[in-house]
């Protein structure tokens, strides 16, 4: 067996010490451990170099905490094609339509290699417009197709929904991204002031913004090797864990609403705003935009916002633990949700789901446990897992993450000591990135782990940032869940997966 | 039944009794303010991630492309501060632009708005909502505006799912390329006179994603906007506000 090079989330590695392998070896290595499901695909990137194009894949042993990585280098001037890794492992398959779209490397075998987001710089011939997309069909008078978007009957973000259907029921669901597409990765690289790039990873996905600007902030520390003071670590914990109240609050007021409940959406809609107001009341803004820093921040978590927020819990745990008690056990709830969109454990691990879509197949994906970040060692987070994989189970998930989360809160204010000081955000100036190197850079945002990669050059430049949300493997978990369902159950599955959009197309 | 009495009694009243009173804590940053105070302009200008600072007469910050990240307001705690004025809706583009030494609350120009606006909308508006590149903030925003806090709809103010039941079009997000030839669609397809809304320092010059390859901003292009609402997202008060005196109801923000 191959030596893999092994390393931790946000422990920065030289490039020269990542294994470079044939691809025979590259692709044996990584099928080989994803037979266990305590591994599973944080990043496959590919990036030019000199040399030529370099693959670069990391994988996360969940049980031993560690991360670990290999490469496979196709010289420049050889042809751009290997066989694909999709039909092994479904993972692959986002992966590997990405470094198509951006390369144009032939993937032999995977036989779904059309374009993910229609990138500003594709490199796929003869598709001009992104509404040129190759959808799935079935020559036949009987079936008949239903398109959706890209914009849709709400105030959401646009996507195109494909379904394939016979009669009521849907056979098929073809997802079709890309609308949101704004060049982020390609900005990342241009723009390169710190507060240019934090402003970026704070767009990513709005409704993250806590979940990626960090990811951001931990791969700028790491590379800088700053070393992050306890306090602002925990104030991280506290602010990545009020983003998750907030938002899972809204999917439970959402999926009300899908079931027709309005008093459950109404109540629960009206918790979602002390939530995000206390955001308000600590840095201005209800999303938390502006929050977090690399190296520090401009909003230390005072005695005052520990008072506030422990009054605001208090609030909170008496409201929603009475409404969620009634919606959890309403007939109507639970006849609507249950059995309805069923995932297996298998069918999630296979596409290489993350977060709550893991987590409600009985797969135990959150990196607060298994790869901890900012203050997260200090709480020994216990992942909520249910196995029955339908709408219920991610309800429920997202009930006892409210719990938890609550837990959490109170925790930290009662461990955090005010009397330590925060130092503000670091400068560009005051900072050296370290050369030739790579780091990783997970955390755990609502919807999942989110993944940030960083390569820097000999002068320490970042000359490559990959992005990975986790909706971009979750959005298959939506297409499967469709599949022999009627096309009536199609809005109360979106609204239970709650996928981003922008946080996919970039 | 009694539970459910016991949670509506648990909740109160929530509702905002007068939307144009609320306060909102001093930490929001709603609209800069610039004293005259002499700093290096250089340094300044060239900290804001966006080039919303520039040097005319003086210093000045385009509320049309800050991002309200107050990284300014941080290096230059003399120079730059924010107020916690949420009522920043305008309709002249050029009003966005804030000048040294000004501190007066946004106006809407009365004599601007077209007069079918009031007389056709001023009782009942019904609005289309585009996400062209939108990071779904904004978008989470204005779902709020009808949420039993802010509860637009009492004032007869509505989203509505078809561009045929739409009085007007809002625009959140920089349009992106790929979502240039539905917004034009969707615009197309509601009937005239119909308004115009940029929501959000995205959609109103780019913001951080100005000059990127993946945008096609062409859609705007002589078209006539009828209110601009700055913000990184907008504030839901900043929108209904801005909505209601652009269409009735009061005389000012």
């Amino acid at each position: 067996m191959e030596k893999l090079l092994e390393t931790k989330n946000n422990l920065p590695v030289r490039i020269s010490d990542i294994p470079v392998v044939p691809y025979s070896k590259f692709f044996e290595v990584i099928t080989f451990l994803l037979r266990s499901q305590d591994f599973h695909i944080l990043t496959y990137l590919a990036y030019p170099t000199s040399e030529g194009l370099k693959f670069i894949c990391a994988i996360a042993d969940d049980q031993n905490k560690s991360i670990s990585i290999i490469s496979h280098l196709i010289p420049a001037g050889s042809p751009l094609k290997v066989y694909s890794m999709m039909p092994k492992y479904d993972v692959f398959h986002s992966f590997e339509r990405e470094i198509h779209e951006k390369y144009g490397v032939e993937f032999a075998d995977n036989h779904f290699l059309k374009p993910i987001r229609f990138s500003h710089d594709m490199k796929i011939q003869g598709m001009d417009k992104i509404t040129d997309y190759p959808f799935y069909k079935i020559e036949t008078d009987e079936l008949h197709e239903i398109g959706v978007g890209p914009i849709h009957a709400g105030i959401i973000e646009p996507g195109h929904f494909r379904f394939l259907c016979n009669g009521e029921k849907v056979l098929h669901l073809e997802v079709q991204l890309g609308w949101q597409h704004r060049g982020i990765e390609t900005l990342f690289l241009e723009k390169k002031k710190l507060i240019q790039r934090a402003t970026l990873a704070e767009q990513i996905a709005g409704d993250s913004a806590v979940g990626h600007a960090l990811a951001y902030s931990q791969a700028i520390e790491s590379l800088a090797g700053l070393k992050i003071r306890e306090k602002l670590n925990y104030e991280r914990v506290i602010a990545l864990e009020i983003e998750r109240i907030g938002m899972h609050i809204f999917d439970l007021s959402n999926l009300c609403t899908g079931a027709a409940y309005q008093l459950g959406n109404a109540a629960l809609g009206v918790l979602r705003t002390p939530t995000i107001n206390f955001l308000q009341t600590w840095c201005g803004n209800r999303f938390a935009k502006g929050l977090i820093r690399p190296g520090g921040t401009n909003y230390p978590f005072t005695r005052d916002l520990q008072e506030k927020l422990l009054s605001y819990l208090d609030d909170l745990e008496e409201r929603y633990t009475v409404i969620a008690d009634k919606m959890l056990n309403l007939s109507d709830i639970i006849l609507r949700f249950q059995q309805i969109g069923t995932l297996t454990r298998k069918q999630v691990y296979m596409i290489g789901a993350v977060g709550t879509t893991a987590k409600m197949a009985g797969l135990k994906r959150d990196t607060r446990w298994s790869h901890p970040f900012a203050g997260y060692h200090e709480i020994h987070h216990d992942p909520v897992v249910f196995d029955t994989g339908d709408i219920y189970a991610r309800i429920q998930v997202r009930h006892y993450e409210i719990l938890q989360s609550i837990k959490y809160l109170r925790r930290i204010t009662e461990i955090m000591n005010y009397q330590n000081s925060v130092p503000a955000p670091i400068k560009d100036e005051e900072i050296r990135l370290a050369k030739n190197c790579m780091t990783i850079s997970v955390t755990e945002g609502w919807r999942g782990e989110i993944v940030h990669s960083a390569i820097t050059d000999d002068e320490g430049n970042i000359s490559y940032y990959k992005i990975k949300d986790p909706s971009q493997h979750n959005w298959w978990a939506l297409a499967l869940s469709l599949r022999n369902l009627e096309i009536s159950d199609f809005p109360i599955n979106n609204k239970s997966y709650n996928l981003s959009y922008c946080g996919h197309d970039l | 039944m009694l539970k459910e009495i016991k949670i509506l009694r648990k909740h109160g009243k929530q509702f905002i009794p007068d939307v144009t009173k609320p306060v909102l804590p001093f930490t929001f940053k709603g609209r800069p303010v610039i004293s005259l105070k002499r700093v290096d302009e250089q340094a300044l200008v060239s900290c804001c991630p966006t080039d919303a600072i520039s040097v005319e007469s003086g210093i000045q910050i385009d509320m049309g492309k800050c991002t309200f990240c107050g990284e300014c307001m941080f290096r230059f705690p003399d120079k730059i501060k924010f107020v916690n004025d949420y009522k920043t809706a305008t309709n002249k583009r050029e009003d966005l632009i804030i000048q040294v030494g000004e501190d007066k609350p946004l106006k809407i120009d009365q004599s601007l708005i077209r007069k079918e606006i009031k007389s056709l909308f001023g009782r009942s508006l019904r609005l289309r909502e585009i996400s062209a590149g939108g990071d779904n903030s904004s978008e989470l925003e204005l779902n709020a505006t009808v949420n039993p806090n802010f509860d637009m709809m009492r004032f007869g103010i509505d989203w509505v799912a078809s561009p045929r039941h739409a009085d007007g079009i809002v625009i959140t997000g920089p349009i992106s390329k790929n979502m240039a030839e539905a917004t034009q669609i969707c615009y197309d397809a509601v009937p005239d006179p119909k308004l115009l809304i940029l929501v959000g320092t995205d959609a109103i010059s780019g913001g951080i994603f100005a000059g990127s390859p993946a945008l096609d901003r062409s859609f705007l292009d002589g078209k006539h906007i009828d209110l601009f609402v700055p913000g990184n997202p907008v504030h839901p008060l900043t929108f209904i506000n801005g909505i209601l005196t652009l269409t009735r109801k009061i005389k000012s923000q």
